[in-house]
């Protein structure tokens, strides 16, 4: 140290020692460098006392702004509850038929559906709402209840064969093999004539000895032609559109073990609000159709075609 | 000030004195961050409901860290908002304190497992194990076909809840006695009843739709069925406790 000694060239004093002549400059830190390090540890001192830091004997301390990490949570879930308030308490107040008058609202209620159809619907009727084998799909024109607003309402807020809902929409399709109404044979026949009917097959004498079976069993609620029946939501038999499968086997374990699918009572988990608006988003679809001409439309368009 | 300076430079020219400082400077910091979360009471929120893992689920999990469902799936859901509205309740680190090791991840590919319990049917787990893409188009998840039917088959479940039970989780002697019995009984529900008296409120039922074998499908879906329903966040006492938390 005591051979500290400032190097010309540059002016800077040197470490004060060498190796083989060669010398070690000791420049200083930048100052703004230095300064902003002191800023730091100023910041900490002031952070520690605002917020959580020093552990305790029990606990942490609070800090003087009282900042939890769950109580920022629990404020920013209720000023996004605030920010939606008003566009919630619109719809509530607005019955669902009507909800098509006011385009902004309908607008918003269809954005929230899609949110809520994500978290709750997804499970079975595919991210997309086109379903798959037994969950039906939300984009085409085939309904099994029945597809204007308040009907898709109704199916939503008390939900399809749901025990514990007095309202649920219910209808039992007989087990037709396996409770011996008919025997293994029949079934063939029908399903051949099912299969005539929605195009699949050309006629046989077997799907001949099918239409009577049909006549006699299916007819009562799946129509005279196959063309279903809303009602009991019995599904359309003579178009393409197959919610387990139109080929012979599926065919053959429908009718021999009959269908049973099941969609909760969203009404019993979701609030009303929430319900309303995947309401609005699932007849948004593609699907959707006009009320019936029995409730003034508000936007005049014309009946929905009895059946379908 | 220079007198430190020059201080310091005999800490610099005397490596062994460094070292030894260095040491006790990181070692403070060690103990004042980590030392308290043993003696905090907020560390590990007491909350009502938290059970040890029943042997099934227990080999459920190992099948899940087997196939390295962590490496994509999370299972910490964090206090945000865009998370607690996706996933649920943010997790409490009570609902992990029976992982040996935790599952909490860092990365998620897929998404966040810690409340998927009772969010999706047995059928739905079973089908979207064996093809995630049959119910998630977009799904990147590879399929675990095989699941279904391998035959559960995972050592000694005694031995596994004695090792358990080591680390601290409290299983009685009859849990630990009868784990064997009990990882069959569970998704047997004919043959439950004495399961049901050691683990009263554990799921019973067939998991994977195939009443006729135990296979390790059974065990997973049991396992992520069981995921976060066990503490009931929501009840309004929970809320009560949570709320008036500070210090974290």
């Amino acid at each position: 140290m005591a051979d500290k000694r400032i190097d010309e060239p540059t002016g800077v004093e040197t470490v004060g020692h060498e190796w083989d002549g060669i010398e070690e400059l000791n420049t200083p830190l930048p100052r703004w460098w230095l300064w902003t390090f002191y800023a730091t540890i100023v910041f900490a001192i002031g952070y520690v006392v605002v917020y959580p830091a020093i552990p305790g004997r029990h606990a942490a301390s609070a800090g003087t702004a009282g900042w939890t990490s769950r109580g920022a949570l629990a404020k920013d879930l209720a000023a996004a509850d605030a920010a939606r308030a008003q566009t919630r308490a619109a719809i509530a107040a607005t019955p669902v038929e009507k909800l098509a008058d006011n385009p902004q609202l309908l607008r918003a209620a269809i954005e929230g559906g899609a949110a809520a159809f994500k978290q709750n619907c997804v499970q079975c009727h595919g991210s997309g709402a086109a379903g798959s084998k037994g969950y039906p799909n939300l984009n085409d024109d085939d309904w099994l209840w029945g597809g204007d607003i308040a009907t898709i309402h109704q199916t939503l807020e008390h939900g399809v064969r749901y025990p514990g809902d007095e309202q649920t929409r219910t209808s039992q399709m007989p087990a037709f093999g396996r409770d011996g109404i008919l025997t293994a044979a029949q079934v063939q026949d029908v399903v051949s004539h099912v299969r005539v009917i929605s195009g699949q097959e050309k006629a046989s004498a077997s799907s001949a000895r099918g239409a009577q079976i049909f006549a006699d069993n299916c007819s009562v609620c799946h129509g005279a032609n196959g063309e279903g029946n809303r009602t009991v939501g019995a599904p359309r038999l003579n178009d393409k559109i197959w919610l387990y499968g139109g080929d012979r086997a599926t065919l053959t374990q429908t009718v021999t073990y009959a269908r049973q699918g099941v969609m909760p009572a969203w009404g019993q988990r979701l609030d009303p609000v929430t319900v309303k608006m995947l309401a609005a988003y699932v007849h948004s679809r593609g699907g959707g159709e006009a009320l019936p001409a029995a409730t003034p439309a508000p936007d005049a368009a014309p009946a929905a075609p009895a059946t379908r | 000030m220079s007198s430190i300076v020059e201080r310091h430079k005999t800490l610099e020219r005397n490596v062994t004195l460094l070292a030894v400082l260095a040491f006790a400077a990181v070692t403070i910091g060690g103990i004042v961050e980590i030392a308290p979360l043993f003696w905090i009471d907020n560390t590990i929120e007491k909350v009502e409901g938290m059970r040890p893992y029943t042997p099934l689920e227990q080999a459920g999990r190992d099948i899940y860290v087997r196939e390295g469902c962590y490496v994509c799936h999370s299972q910490m859901i964090r206090p945000f908002r865009d998370e607690t509205e996706r996933y649920g309740h943010y997790s409490l680190a009570a609902e992990s304190m029976y992982d040996h090791p935790f599952q909490w991840g860092s990365k998620r590919t897929g998404p966040d497992l810690a409340r998927v319990g009772g969010k999706y049917s047995d059928e739905w787990h079973v089908q979207h194990l064996k093809d995630p893409r049959s119910v998630v188009p977009e799904s990147i998840m590879p399929t675990y076909q095989f699941l279904a039917e391998r035959p559960l088959n995972q050592g000694d479940m005694t031995a596994e809840l004695q090792t358990l039970y080591t680390t601290g989780v409290p299983y009685t002697k009859d849990q630990i006695a009868k784990a064997n019995d009990d990882l069959k009984a569970q998704a047997d529900p004919e043959n439950a009843t004495e399961f049901k008296t050691r683990w009263p409120k554990a799921q019973v039922r067939d998991f994977d739709g195939d009443p006729k074998k135990l296979t390790e499908m059974d065990a997973l879906v049991a396992y992520l069925q069981m995921l976060g329903t066990l503490v009931d966040v929501n009840a309004p006492a929970a809320q009560e406790d949570l709320a008036k938390e500070k210090g974290r």
